[in-house]
């Protein structure tokens, strides 16, 4: 405050002072730093996805090759004559490396979560920003469209879907794409709301910009924080979707490791072999956590004031 | 209110008709549904005749039509598999998904608004970082593993419950907790921030200011306008309940509309699946329209904007 009141003769000093305080971005980058919750999100999710990529490599054996002589093996830290470091997580029912099966199942957990956030994203994002920048009628229809999704049961109209149309990890993907985008469109409605009375906008409307290069130039980049941390919300539940399609049998069929699957394989052992649920539940739980810990993260990092 | 009452039923009728049009269309996703129904062994006479019971050689209106009609007079089909009316199951079967969605609401109530009044009264301490651990948590636990983990402690380690059927209160102690715990983030985190807005707005501090028991201020003056938005918040999630309990009853084994509906997607009962989708559809309708107005008379700033 200072500085302002300061005379016109120091100005050189000034000048000094203000390029020597950090830039916004600067600011930001020492808020994510500084944040246990993003780094911690950040490291987890980029390691799963690090596995998801190296999956062929890393895994010590093939996740589909069943052996009965070496089914329901422990792993290695159970107090176990059968327990090996050959099958460090143990072996299923049918005698597949349980490992290689967690590792491989990253990758559709990932690809699912991933192509269902974009679709629902951008169906999403386009009636939302919409419905926000031109509102009246505009808003009233999207509205109404948000209203009818949402009092259809989503897991219930998903499942109906996925049997009736056929259960392959494509129509997964597009099930969960086209049922998932309200969230999307609900908070891209309000922030563009927000966004589109500000001078910014007016002065871009005033100088002639055509509606498409001030939705894109002028709104878009205000709004695509609170994008970012919905895509995150969506990406998760989008996951535990795709688990629990699995898990009832309509959704990724056997033999492919989805962890959802995996779960509901290992439910009829439970009693005597928990790891067999214990395992594939946790990894969903430690990818979820991640996810979730990034999108508050980012929300924190780039909308401080917004914490509460 | 009168006006706005109107307007919000106008709009639930609105929705009404447009689930009932996607609900309708669904059956037509498989291509010709007289195939799926009449399964992989049928012969080409099985289906003609099925195509002839349904009313499936009729024009698509034609069906339409007289499916909405019978829905609005209570019929709605009947199911050739369990072979009576898929009303009759479906009312057999609907208070026992209400029984749960009522007490996982219950559970998941009494357990994040007192964490979220607590959260609010002392925010950035140890008790508002545990609120928000389990929140986080809570978030990311699959509500299907978290039950198959709940059944193996204390339905087959400890012995304390029961682990399947819907025969006594006891079973639905799990099951409640289960389907419950996934709404306590949202009620939580919206209880805290009401709560810690309203604590700082001027009429608490008059309130403190003019000597009130810190009990009274906090329950009387504070609670009862933060929980405002909490009501219609429970209310749309208990329709989210009613949708989700589907996952829940099928791991529970309870007799209920999830585990009919489960069952009838397996099965490829079309009718059934179809009136479940309708029935849960208008009940969140009907529960947004009462939360709408239960809102607007709670916070008259509602009704005028």
């Amino acid at each position: 405050m200072s500085d302002t009141t300061a005379k016109p003769d120091q100005s050189p000093v000034i000048a000094e002072r203000i390029i020597d305080e950090p830039s916004p971005g600067e600011r930001a980058r020492k808020r994510m730093f500084s944040h246990a919750g993003f780094m911690f999100g950040m490291f987890v999710l980029l390691t799963i996805i690090a596995i998801a990529f190296l999956a062929p490599l890393i895994a010590p054996h093939d996740p589909l090759d069943q052996q009965l002589a070496r089914k329901l093996i422990p792993p290695v830290w159970h107090d176990h004559a059968k327990a090996t470091w050959v099958h460090p997580l143990g072996t299923d029912q049918f005698g597949r490396d349980y490992l290689s099966r967690l590792i491989h199942g990253s990758q559709i957990s990932l690809l699912i979560g991933f192509a269902a956030m974009l679709i629902s994203g951008v169906i999403g994002t386009a009636i939302g920003v919409a419905a926000g920048y031109f509102g009246g009628r505009v808003d009233m229809v999207v509205n109404f469209i948000i209203t009818t999704r949402l009092s259809l049961p989503v897991v219930l109209v998903a499942l109906a879907v996925v049997s009736l149309v056929g259960n392959s990890l494509t129509i997964v993907i597009w099930v969960l794409g086209l049922l998932i985008w309200d969230r999307f469109a609900v908070v891209m409605r309000s922030t563009t709301q927000q966004v589109r009375n500000l001078d910014y906008v007016a002065a871009a409307q005033a100088i002639g910009c055509s509606t498409t290069r001030i939705i894109f130039t002028e709104i878009m980049p205000n709004i695509v924080n609170n994008l970012i941390v919905v895509a995150t919300i969506e990406m998760a539940h989008a996951i535990i979707l795709e688990a629990a399609l699995s898990f009832l049998g309509l959704g990724v069929q056997p033999p492919a490791p989805s962890w959802g699957l995996m779960i509901a394989e290992g439910k009829n052992h439970m009693l005597f072999d928990p790891w067999l649920v214990g395992i594939p539940g946790t990894a969903l739980f430690i990818l979820i956590l991640s996810i979730n810990l990034l999108g508050d993260g980012i929300r924190d990092v780039t909308a401080p004031e917004n914490r509460n | 209110m009168l006006i706005y009452a109107l307007k919000r039923l106008s709009i639930a009728l609105l929705v009404a008709i447009t689930v009932s049009l996607i609900t309708f269309s669904m059956i037509y996703l498989s291509g010709d549904p007289a195939i799926a129904l009449a399964g992989e062994t049928a012969t080409q006479q099985d289906i003609e005749n099925i195509r002839k019971v349904y009313g499936y050689d009729q024009p698509i209106i034609v069906q339409y039509l007289s499916w909405l009609g019978g829905a609005l007079t209570g019929n709605l089909g009947h199911s050739h598999y369990l072979k009576s009316e898929v009303s009759e199951v479906i009312f057999q079967r609907l208070p026992v998904t209400m029984t749960l969605g009522a007490s996982a609401l219950g559970f998941a109530l009494a357990l994040s608004i007192p964490l979220g009044v607590l959260a609010a009264m002392r925010p950035n301490t140890l008790v508002d970082r545990f609120a928000l651990t389990i929140a986080v948590v809570g978030q990311a636990l699959p509500s299907f593993w978290f039950a198959l983990i709940m059944i193996f402690f204390f339905g087959v380690s400890l012995r304390w419950l029961p682990i399947t059927g819907s025969s006594s209160w006891l079973n639905f102690v799990m099951p409640s907790i289960a389907l419950g715990y996934y709404v306590t983030p949202a009620v939580m985190r919206l209880t805290r921030a009401g709560m810690i807005e309203v604590l700082s707005s001027d009429y608490i501090r008059t309130a403190r200011a003019k000597g009130l028991r810190p009990v009274v201020v906090l329950f009387k003056h504070a609670l009862r306008n933060a929980i405002i938005p909490v009501v219609s918040l429970s209310a749309v999630q208990f329709g989210f309940m009613l949708g989700g309990s589907i996952v829940i009853e099928t791991i529970f084994a309870i007799n209920g509309l999830g585990q009919l509906a489960w069952e009838s997607i397996l099965r490829a009962d079309l009718p059934m699946m179809q009136a479940i989708v309708l029935v849960l559809s208008c009940f969140y309708i009907v529960l947004t329209f009462l939360a709408d107005l239960l809102n607007a008379f709670l916070d008259p700033r509602i009704r005028v904007s």
